[in-house]
């Protein structure tokens, strides 16, 4: 069982909070977990019943519901193909400009200041050297077609280029057997990726769509565009990256969407 | 004294809706509804057709991300329950006496039948022809939704099916298009219930007992004994 622990910055204290309660403790803490799901699955029947009312947000159904979605990170974890690559499109079929989308409208976009922006590196990484911006445009660039789904259920074929995540871990001497990237973001936005899907080989830091550099709406300077997940999973305008074992909340999560969100 | 018993029961002799087809039923009442509900929630935040929005009063959850939650959770209990199902009504020939044979001549009986309104469902342990072709009908809707809702789930991780639709918003289409299908067999299966109440019964108590084997001993004809 994956311990989460909530943090507004992704740069935390090394150790991060001692963790050695829970474990010795673990029995316990587990049992009061089963009781509060099993005390929820009861009502869940009557509940699902009163149709448009708000016992979602109800405590104990959302403990319920959120147990759920964790169990469905580990089974999406495990039927995750790591070497299975997504359908790839020609260029004829590339639609410019690709698609908004954000918790705001394209007209609320701040865009990032390239002169100041700086790529700040923490966590089990042992270069954390900040790159600026001409630094990452001289990296090899992979050029990738492909479909992002939106959550909502939109689709569109886009083309992204720019350095391969896993080349670039590799670079700055990331530790690839940490489990998860977390991103921040120019906007406040947070994001964070498994390793394995990290290390997909069509997961990109983007720096162009459709050879050009990107626009402010679609992450500029640097955001990432991976095959296997969900649209909100690609964090747009990064600012910071870190490599941790210790769960990085995400802005979506904490609104109740699903952590994996793999396609 | 003894009282003339009743019929004693054959050894094979089983109710109408043994005990496990009551429950997988009725459990599979409510998740239809928590998935019909929360799929309808999905289906606002990107509609597929400009004309139609659900209203909001009859979708489950207040938010997107609530519909998600509830979808995905619902998605085990009916892919559990249905499996349960399937396996069991293969196992115990239920499928095999319920569903078959469906033969045109009594199909266009049966439809002829129901225009002049003798719909002939008195015997709650016999399926007339549209019956049959109705159930086997929402259970293909039922293993296609499951099937096109898969290929939405993981478009990628399970390419090679969604390329059996070919594409991401074709499945979306064949998933809304079963949903359909499912929630016009359960207008009609609800309102057939409530105009004959003694099936609705029937999935409650279980109903009349049958023999398993059709070929068994005809039951005696019971006297009224006052």
């Amino acid at each position: 069982m994956t311990i989460r622990t909530p943090s507004r910055s992704i740069f935390r204290p090394k150790h991060g909070v001692d963790q050695s309660v829970l474990a010795e403790n673990r029995r316990l803490v587990e049992k009061i977990d089963r009781r509060n799901v099993l005390r929820g699955a009861l009502s869940l029947g009557a509940l699902s019943l009163l149709t448009g009312c708000d016992v979602s947000e109800n405590d104990n159904v959302q403990t319920v519901l959120r147990a759920v979605s964790s169990w469905n990170d580990r089974v999406q974890a495990f039927i995750f193909r790591p070497n299975h690559m997504a359908p790839t499109f020609s260029e004829a079929q590339v639609v410019k400009p690709p698609r908004f989308n954000a918790h705001y409208d394209i007209e609320d976009v701040m865009p990032v200041d390239v002169a100041g922006w700086k790529l700040e590196l923490g966590g089990l990484i042992s270069d954390k050297k900040p790159w600026r911006v001409e630094d990452i445009y001289r990296l090899p660039e992979q050029e990738l077609i492909i479909r992002h789904i939106c959550v909502e259920g939109w689709d569109y074929i886009g083309q992204w280029s720019g350095p391969n995540l896993r080349m670039f871990l590799e670079r700055i001497g990331a530790d690839l057997s940490a489990k998860y990237i977390a991103f921040q973001c120019a906007d406040g936005y947070t994001e964070s990726l498994d390793m394995p899907t990290a290390l997909h080989p069509q997961t990109i830091l983007a720096t162009k769509y459709a050879r050009e550099p990107i626009t402010d709406p679609f992450g500029f300077p640097l955001r990432l565009r991976t095959s296997t997940k969900l649209g909100f999973k690609n964090a747009k305008w990064i600012t910071a990256m870190e490599v941790t074992n210790t769960f990085p909340q995400t802005y979506y999560t904490k609104e109740g969407f699903n952590w994996f969100a793999g396609i | 004294m003894q009282a003339p018993r009743a019929v004693p029961l054959a050894p094979h002799a089983q109710k109408l809706h043994p005990l496990p087809i009551r429950v997988m039923h009725w459990i599979n009442a409510v998740t239809m509804i928590v998935m019909i509900g929360s799929g309808w929630k999905i289906y606002n935040d990107e509609v597929l057709f400009g004309w139609l929005h659900f209203p909001e009063a009859v979708t489950i959850g207040r938010w997107a991300q609530h519909g998600l939650q509830w979808h995905f959770f619902g998605m085990w209990i009916l892919a559990i329950n249905g499996l349960a199902y399937f396996a069991y009504c293969i196992a115990t020939g239920r499928f095999r006496r319920m569903l078959l044979p469906i033969r045109w001549s009594e199909l266009i009986a049966t439809i002829k039948g129901a225009l002049r309104l003798h719909l002939a469902h008195d015997d709650p342990t016999k399926y007339n022809t549209v019956q049959k072709l109705l159930y086997v009908g929402v259970l293909a809707a039922g293993i296609m939704i499951v099937i096109s809702g898969l290929a939405i789930w993981k478009p990628v991780q399970f390419s090679e099916l969604l390329a059996l639709f070919g594409s991401f918003q074709n499945a979306r289409l064949v998933h809304f298009l079963c949903m359909t299908a499912i929630v016009a067999f359960v207008v009609v299966h609800v309102t057939l219930a409530l105009l004959v109440p003694h099936t609705l019964v029937a999935m409650v108590t279980g109903g009349p007992e049958i023999a398993a084997e059709p070929q068994v001993r005809p039951q005696p004809q019971l006297e009224p004994t006052i």
